[in-house]
C-alpha cells in the first residue's frame, strides 16, 4: 500500500533498464519500496539492473516482456500481478529511433509507433485494470514534451508520444474515483543513454530530477507533471507560437 | 457515502480515506442494517475481503479496503439496554458517542471514556481501544467493556468477555478491526451528578515546567491535558496551557443551571468550507495563532464552570474541519514513550519546533497504567500528538526519524492515527504483534477481514 505521501511500498518498471524507470526505482526504495518487478526484454542488461537494485536492498524480481507482443500482455503482466499488490507502475519503455532513417523506411517507422503509442496502450490498459481490481494504485507513464508540438527532427517519434499522451488523459479521466490514479510524466530533454550524442536542449535535466519530481507528483497525486517544472510555461508558449516562427526555432 | 446493503448486487466501488485525507483506495461500502445482513457480508466477501468502518475519525487507513468491502457500521445504531441503577449500557456498535452522552446524560450517566471528538462510534471506540483525558485514572475504552458480539472472519458470531475469552477479547481491544466486527458491546458508565465541568487552567512556562506540574498534581485530577505550542522555541520550548478538572457536582452549579444540571448543550458552528486554498496554515498564521492562544490562557484559574462539550470536544463544534488542511491532507503523530524516557521527549520536542513544522497546539498527556490490549497504544509516560499538513517539504523522512527515535527510547505510535509508519518498525513498537497475527490465522483461516492498514504493515 502506498503510505500518506504517496509512496509505494511495491514497483513495477516496464522498460526495466530505463536510465529514468531505475533512478526513479533508487529514489522509491530509499522511501517505502521493497519489492520490485523489472519488465523487459531479457538481456545481461536486464539482470545487472536488477542486481544493482538489490544492492540497495530491495527484493528484485525480472519479468520477460516485449512491448512489441501486445498479444503477450496479459500473461507476463497479470503473473506479477498474481503475486500480491503492486502500488506503482512505471511505464518507462520507449524508442527514440532514428528520424532520417525512419523517414526513409516507414516499417522502421511503424516500429517506433508500435513500441511507443501501440505497445503502451496495450500495456497500460492491462495494468489499469488490475490496479482497479485491487482498488488502489498509481500508473506513471514516461511520455514527453515532444508530444507536446511535433517537431521537424523528431516528429516520428514525437507523434507516437503525442498519442500515448492523450490516451494517458484519457485513461486518467477513466480511473477516476476508482482509486486508481494516473499520472503523466511530460520531462524534456534528459541525459540519458537514448539522448546520448544528441546535442542537449536548453532545461536539460539528469534522470535523477525525474525521479525527484515523481516522488513529489505521486505526493500530490498530480495528473500531470513537468520535469523540470518551468516547462509548463515555456511548452504553453512554444505551442501557440506561428508556424512559420516556430519552424525556424534553433531546438 | 452511506449506500443500501446489497452484498450480492455488486454495488459501485467508491474512494474512500480516513480522517486526514490521504491515500485514498476505492471499496465497496455495504451498510448491513441487521447482524444478519453483517454476517452475509462476512461469509460472502471476495477475495480482497472486509473491515469495518465507523465514523471513519481514524487519521490513517485503518478503516479503508482497497479492492475489497467496508462495512460502514453505522447502520446498526440501536440501543439495546440501559441500566440506570448499575450503570451499563449494551448497544451496536455504531452507535455513536454523541448519542450515547444524549441519551446517557440526562439518567446521570457519562461515557467511561472519551476521547478529543464525540462523533467516534462504541466500534471505533473498541478498534483503536481509546483514551481520553482520564487515562491516568481509567485506563483506556476496553477497560470498562463488559462483553463484545464479535463476528470473526469465519462467519461465527461470538459473545466476547475478558473473563472467558481473554486472548480474542484483548486482541480485539486496539486490534484495528482486525479480529473481526463488532456488532455490539454492554459498556460500563461513569455517574455524574451535572453535565459541567469545573476546570483549573495553568500556564506552563516550559517543557521541563509542564512535565513537572503533570507529574506532580494529576493525581489530583480525574481529566488531565496539556496543549502545547511547538513552534515555540529556545527558553519557551514546550510552553503549555494545562486544563484539567473534573464532573461539576450539583452544589458547584450557580442555581440558575440547577433546575436542569444533566442537560447536555453541545454548540455547533456552520461547516467548514469545501474548496480552501492550499496552505492556508502556513508557519506565520499558525505561528501567530499559538501565540495568541498561549497569551490569551489565564496565568492560573481554578474552578472555572464549562460546559462538557468545551472541555471534552472543542473541535466538533467546527464540523468538517480537517479540511482546513486542503487537498493534501494531513497526517496526526502521536507517539508515547515510558517514564524515564523524558530526555527523548524533550529530544523530539526540539526537533519538532527547529523543523518549524507549522503545527497547531500539540497535545500532551502523561499515560497512566498500561492496557492490557494487545495492540492497546498507552504505556505509562509521555504521549504528543501533532497535525502536520502532509504537503509539508521533507515530512515524510523527518517522521521516519522520529519514528527511530521513539521506538529506540522503547515507545510506540499510535495506529489509529498513522498512515506512514514503516512495518519493520511496527514490529519494534508492539512486541505482541506476532501472537496477534497468530490469533487472526486461528479465527480468520481465510484471510476475509483485513484493511489498507494491515497490508500497508503487514499485520
Ligand atoms: C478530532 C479527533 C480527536 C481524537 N481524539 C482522540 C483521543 O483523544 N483519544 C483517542 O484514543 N483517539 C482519538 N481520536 C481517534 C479516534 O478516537 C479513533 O480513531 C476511533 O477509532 C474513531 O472511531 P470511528 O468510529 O470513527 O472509527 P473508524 O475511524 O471508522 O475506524 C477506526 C478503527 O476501528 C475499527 N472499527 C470501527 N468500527 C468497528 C466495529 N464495529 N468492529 C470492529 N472494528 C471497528 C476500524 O476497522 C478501524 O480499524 C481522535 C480523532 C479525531 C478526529
Ligand atoms: N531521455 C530523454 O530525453 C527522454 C525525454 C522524454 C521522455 N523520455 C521517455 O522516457 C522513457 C525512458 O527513457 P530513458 O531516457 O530512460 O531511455 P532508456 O534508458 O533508453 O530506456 C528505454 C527503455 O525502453 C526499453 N524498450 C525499448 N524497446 C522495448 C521493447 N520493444 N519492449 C520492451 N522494452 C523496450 C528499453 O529496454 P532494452 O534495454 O531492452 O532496450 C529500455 O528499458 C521513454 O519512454 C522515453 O521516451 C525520455
Amino acid at each position: 500500500m502506498k503510505d500518506a505521501f504517496g509512496a509505494p511500498q511495491s514497483l513495477l518498471i516496464l522498460g526495466g533498464t530505463s536510465e529514468i524507470g531505475l533512478a526513479t526505482a533508487r529514489r522509491l526504495i530509499t522511501r517505502r519500496t521493497r519489492t520490485v518487478f523489472l519488465a523487459g526484454r531479457p538481456s545481461e542488461g536486464l539482470e545487472s539492473a536488477a542486481e544493482s537494485l538489490r544492492s540497495i536492498g530491495a527484493q528484485v524480481h525480472t519479468v520477460a516482456f516485449d512491448a512489441l507482443d501486445p498479444g503477450s500482455h496479459e500473461t507476463a503482466l497479470g503473473k506479477v500481478f498474481a503475486e500480491g499488490d503492486v502500488d506503482m507502475v512505471l511505464l518507462a519503455f520507449g524508442v527514440l529511433g532514428d528520424q532520417a532513417r525512419d523517414e526513409q523506411e516507414p516499417l522502421a517507422a511503424v516500429q517506433v509507433a508500435q513500441v511507443n503509442y501501440t505497445g503502451a496502450v496495450s500495456a497500460s490498459l492491462v495494468c489499469a485494470a488490475a490496479l482497479q481490481a485491487q482498488g488502489h494504485g498509481s500508473l506513471v507513464v514516461l511520455s514527453s514534451v515532444a508530444g507536446e508540438r511535433a517537431r521537424r527532427v523528431n516528429f516520428i517519434y514525437g507523434s507516437s508520444k503525442a498519442g500515448l499522451d492523450a490516451f494517458c488523459q484519457g485513461l486518467a479521466d477513466a480511473m477516476h474515483g476508482s482509486g486508481v490514479h494516473v499520472m503523466t510524466v511530460r520531462p524534456g530533454f534528459v541525459h540519458t543513454r537514448m539522448t546520448a550524442g544528441l546535442p542537449p536542449a536548453p532545461l536539460a535535466a539528469t534522470p535523477d530530477e525525474v525521479a525527484t519530481a515523481i516522488e513529489l507528483g505521486l505526493r500530490r497525486r498530480s495528473g500531470t507533471i513537468w520535469v523540470p517544472g518551468a516547462l509548463r510555461v515555456v511548452m504553453a508558449g512554444i505551442r501557440h507560437l506561428p508556424r512559420p516562427l516556430f519552424r525556424r526555432l534553433p531546438v | 457515502m452511506p449506500v443500501p446493503f446489497a452484498a450480492d448486487s455488486a454495488a459501485e466501488a467508491v474512494s474512500v480515506t480516513g480522517w486526514g485525507r490521504t491515500a485514498p483506495s476505492s471499496a465497496q461500502v455495504l451498510r448491513p442494517g441487521s447482524y444478519e445482513e453483517a454476517v452475509r457480508a462476512v461469509r460472502e466477501c471476495g477475495g480482497r475481503g472486509t473491515i469495518a468502518r465507523g465514523l471513519g475519525r481514524a487519521y490513517g487507513d485503518a478503516a479503508q479496503n482497497a479492492g475489497g468491502a467496508v462495512l460502514d457500521m453505522t447502520g446498526l445504531d440501536r440501543i439495546h439496554e440501559i441500566d440506570a441503577v448499575n450503570g451499563l449500557v449494551v448497544c451496536d456498535a455504531g452507535v455513536s458517542l454523541h448519542r450515547l452522552m444524549q441519551v446517557l446524560l440526562p439518567l446521570g450517566w457519562f461515557v467511561p471514556v472519551s476521547p478529543g471528538t464525540r462523533y467516534v462510534t462504541v466500534g471505533g471506540a473498541i478498534g483503536a481501544d481509546i483514551h481520553g483525558k482520564n487515562h491516568h485514572v481509567s485506563g483506556s475504552f476496553c477497560r470498562h467493556v463488559r462483553a463484545i458480539e464479535l463476528l470473526t472472519g469465519d462467519g461465527e458470531t461470538r459473545l466476547v468477555t475478558p473473563e472467558d475469552e481473554p486472548d480474542l477479547f484483548w486482541a480485539t481491544a486496539g486490534g484495528m478491526g482486525l479480529t473481526g466486527i463488532v456488532l455490539a458491546a454492554t459498556v460500563e458508565l461513569m455517574p455524574v451528578e451535572t453535565s459541567m465541568m469545573t476546570v483549573d487552567t495553568e500556564r506552563a512556562t516550559d517543557l521541563d515546567d509542564l512535565m513537572a506540574r503533570l507529574t506532580a498534581e494529576d493525581h489530583r485530577y480525574r481529566y488531565s491535558v496539556a496543549w502545547i505550542d511547538l513552534l515555540a522555541r529556545g527558553a519557551k520550548t514546550g510552553r503549555a496551557v494545562l486544563t484539567r478538572g473534573d464532573h461539576a457536582p450539583l452544589d458547584a452549579l450557580p442555581p440558575r443551571l440547577r433546575d436542569e444540571p444533566l442537560a447536555f448543550r453541545p454548540g455547533r458552528l456552520p461547516a467548514a468550507p469545501r474548496f480552501l486554498p492550499d496552505g492556508l496554515l502556513g508557519r506565520r498564521s499558525v505561528g501567530l495563532f499559538n501565540e495568541f492562544w498561549y497569551r490569551k490562557a489565564p496565568r492560573e484559574q481554578r474552578g472555572r464552570l464549562q460546559r462538557l462539550s468545551s472541555f471534552f470536544h472543542p473541535l466538533d463544534g467546527l464540523p468538517e474541519w480537517n479540511r482546513i488542511y486542503g487537498r493534501g491532507g494531513f497526517v496526526q503523530y502521536q507517539f508515547v514513550v515510558g517514564h524515564g524516557e523524558e530526555e527523548a521527549l524533550r529530544r523530539i520536542v526540539r526537533r519538532i519546533g527547529s523543523r518549524r513544522c507549522p503545527s497547531f497546539l500539540a497535545v500532551l498527556k502523561r499515560f497512566g497504567d498500561a492496557d492490557p490490549g494487545w495492540l492497546s497504544f498507552p504505556v505509562p509516560g509521555w504521549t504528543l500528538a501533532l497535525d502536520i499538513p502532509a504537503a509539508m517539504p521533507g515530512l515524510a523522512a523527518f517522521l521516519d526519524e522520529l519514528d527511530d527515535e521513539v521506538a529506540a527510547a522503547g515507545g510506540r505510535v499510535y495506529l489509529a492515527k498513522d498512515a506512514r509508519l514503516r512495518p519493520d518498525v511496527l514490529a519494534r513498537m508492539y512486541p505482541r504483534l506476532d501472537a496477534f497475527r497468530d490469533l487472526r490465522t486461528r479465527y480468520d483461516p481465510r484471510g476475509a477481514i483485513t484493511s489498507d492498514l494491515a497490508r500497508r504493515l503487514g499485520v
